[in-house]
């Protein structure tokens, strides 16, 4: 019986630290990742102190991401696309890759259409944001939350 | 060199929004990711591309580690005359590829 409660002990022992060990690894892992506030930050670095409506934008990932290194991404914006009134930039963020940006891009008049459309890689479930400049200086934006299986970013060679 | 798709339709109508696809092949180091001997490879992706319609810029797009190896984009434009498009992906290490591809307006 004694014998018995030594081997549950030291069983116990062990998880305890195999436990300790894996939140080690998973802290040193996390150490360098975007932050929400970071990514308002990098929101705030681009569009200053304008107002950003919700609306107009639409984020197109699947909701349900297998490989996080090569998710398709679709960003469109609710415009007519004329000389007066026309999109003239879309940004993606998003909250927990290791940089806040993903992409960048400059549209003008010559667009026709404000659809853009990439691969994009995402480090761990979490929320993209896009959001687009209007040629009359208003700013909308649309996000998306996406579950990620198989991370991107982390894993070496 | 890297090698670049374009896909433009060679014939369009006048006003018309044609749709343009580009890849090109490059492997986006993110500059994150440790090495097999655990030190982290340096950074080494496309940082810039611009697409100009006869010399005019109509899409440019700042790209960041965030994007995926071999970056694929697609975007619109209204084709509004005969002409050349030129595609310039520039980066990290003094990376520069520039592909142009012709349109017909009828």
């Amino acid at each position: 019986m004694k014998a018995k409660l030594t081997i549950d002990q030291s069983r116990r022992a062990l998880i305890k630290g195999a436990g300790a060990l894996v939140c080690g690894v998973l802290l040193t892992v996390r150490k360098s990742e975007a932050t929400p506030a970071s990514m308002q930050a990098a929101i705030r670095t681009v569009f200053g102190n304008a107002e950003i409506g919700k609306g107009k934008v639409t984020l197109d990932i699947p909701s349900l991401v297998e490989n996080g290194n090569t998710v398709p991404m679709t960003v469109s914006v609710e415009s007519p696309m004329t000389a007066t009134n026309y999109v003239k930039s879309i940004h993606v963020f998003n909250e927990k890759n290791p940089q806040p940006n993903v992409i960048g891009i400059h549209l003008g008049l010559r667009a026709g259409k404000a659809s853009v459309a990439t691969r994009i890689r995402l480090a761990d479930s979490q929320k993209v944001v896009a959001i687009a400049q209007m040629s009359d200086g208003s700013v909308w934006s649309g996000q998306v939350d996406v579950i990620v299986t198989l991370a991107a970013c982390v894993e070496g060679l | 060199m890297a090698r670049a798709l374009i896909n433009v339709p060679p014939r369009a109508k006048r006003g018309q929004v044609i749709e343009i696809k580009t890849l090109i092949s490059h492997v986006m180091e993110t500059g994150f990711r440790p090495s097999s001997i655990g030190v982290l490879l340096p950074r080494d992706i496309i940082t810039e591309f611009v697409c100009t319609y006869d010399g005019q810029e109509i899409f440019r797009a700042d790209l960041y580690p965030a994007i995926s190896a071999n970056p694929f984009i697609t975007f619109h434009t209204v084709a509004t005359q005969s002409g050349t498009l030129t595609f310039t992906w520039t980066g990290d290490n003094g990376f520069s590829v520039t592909e142009q591809a012709a349109i017909t307006v009828e």
